[in-house]
């Protein structure tokens, strides 16, 4: 039975977009039959970060309304071939979505897929509220900083009220929280909520932290996922997630502050 | 602790403060958000059967919704204008 994960926030910028894409290609990369959808209709960027934008021919709305089968749909990765990505239509409007043709392509994708990444947009308007709907599990990506952890406890709060689980009563939705552009140098000098702060405001287990690193830019500029740069932090921390989410027991790391010696505080990094 | 800091000048960090304005704001969004369905009607209705007999600024009510014990107690606190300064204070049990 396939898992359907939603990735999201609440607040824009945070990493949702780079975590959907890092998660899904690392279960890929492990050998998982896995399926990233963007629901961000009209603002699509997850085929951007996955570097397939000019092999966009349908979309998931194109699917949803019947214009295009899901085969045709579905984007192979170049890089992973477990990997396959449905992109959000550019062009239509977020109402495109209905709940009915979003369970469709859901049970569809099920048949041949382990994993079913849903890459949230942000806010709790339509798009956001289908993209968590049927969700079995449900990464919250979270920054070190008020407004995001704010945005962050209100999905929660939509999560337990307002999905399939919830108002089925069924198991609830399992929970994980991912701190994003984490830097442990400003949390030891009292300027960024630590990740204690986060988890005790919104209460929920960790999964991972990202450390601030401009590997993710650089990986998104080339469209190539982070978590495929072995030699990036960033990348490193997204692999450790993929493999606490398998069940794997991982130290978090990149979490302290780097102690500088003498030459590096001479000269900089 | 505090004296000290104080004597020496040291500000709060702001991750400290951060975290104390969040926990404050949560407990009050999760109130808000665990209470009865009816209750931002509820408050609506009651201000504006208050509004029909006196002038009141919008910003001078607050309204609370706490649990004691089995009870539900929703306290209003309006601040009336000009001639009864002194705070009045309409309790309803439910």
């Amino acid at each position: 039975m396939a898992k359907i994960i939603v990735v999201t926030s609440g607040k824009g910028g945070v990493g949702k977009t780079t975590t959907s894409a890092s998660f899904a290609t690392g279960l890929a990369k492990r050998g998982h039959k896995t399926v990233v959808i963007d629901f961000d209709v009209g603002l699509r960027n997850l085929d951007l970060i996955m570097g397939c934008e000019r092999r966009v021919v349908y979309d998931f709305v194109n699917v949803i309304q019947g214009e295009a089968s899901l085969v045709q749909a579905l984007i192979k990765d170049k890089r992973v071939d477990t990997l396959n990505i449905l992109p959000a239509s550019q062009t239509r409007d977020k109402d495109a979505l209905t709940q009915a043709g979003v369970e469709r392509v859901l049970n569809e994708l099920r048949e041949t897929h382990d994993y079913i990444i849903c890459d949230s947009p942000a806010g709790i308007e339509t798009g956001a509220i289908m993209a968590l709907y049927y969700a079995d599990e449900a990464i919250v990506v979270t920054n070190p900083e008020v407004s995001s952890v704010r945005d962050s406890d209100r999905i929660l709060g939509i999560l337990q009220a307002k999905s399939k689980r919830a108002l089925e009563g069924a198991d609830p939705i399992k929970e994980h929280l991912l701190i994003t552009r984490y830097d442990p140098t400003r949390v030891h000098h009292g300027e960024m909520l630590s990740i204690e702060d986060i988890t005790d405001l919104l209460g929920i287990s960790l999964i991972g932290v990202i450390p601030e690193s401009q590997s993710v830019l650089q990986a998104s500029n080339s469209g190539i996922p982070v978590v495929l740069d072995d030699k990036s932090d960033s990348g490193l921390a997204y692999q450790d997630v993929v493999a606490r989410f398998l069940g794997e027991d991982r130290q978090m790391r990149f979490v302290e502050m780097e102690k500088k010696g003498f030459l590096k505080r001479l000269f900089g990094t | 602790m505090t004296l000290l800091n104080y004597l020496l000048g040291r500000r709060k960090k702001t991750a400290t403060v951060a975290k104390e304005r969040l926990q404050i704001i949560l407990a009050r969004e999760h109130a808000d958000r665990d209470g009865p369905d009816y209750l931002p009607d509820l408050k609506k209705d009651i201000l504006e059967v208050v509004a029909k007999y006196v002038t009141i600024d919008m910003d001078r009510i607050q309204v609370n919704l706490d649990k004691n014990g089995d009870i539900d107690i929703l306290e209003l606190n309006i601040i009336l204008p000009d001639k009864q300064p002194e705070q009045q204070k309409v309790a309803v049990h439910s």
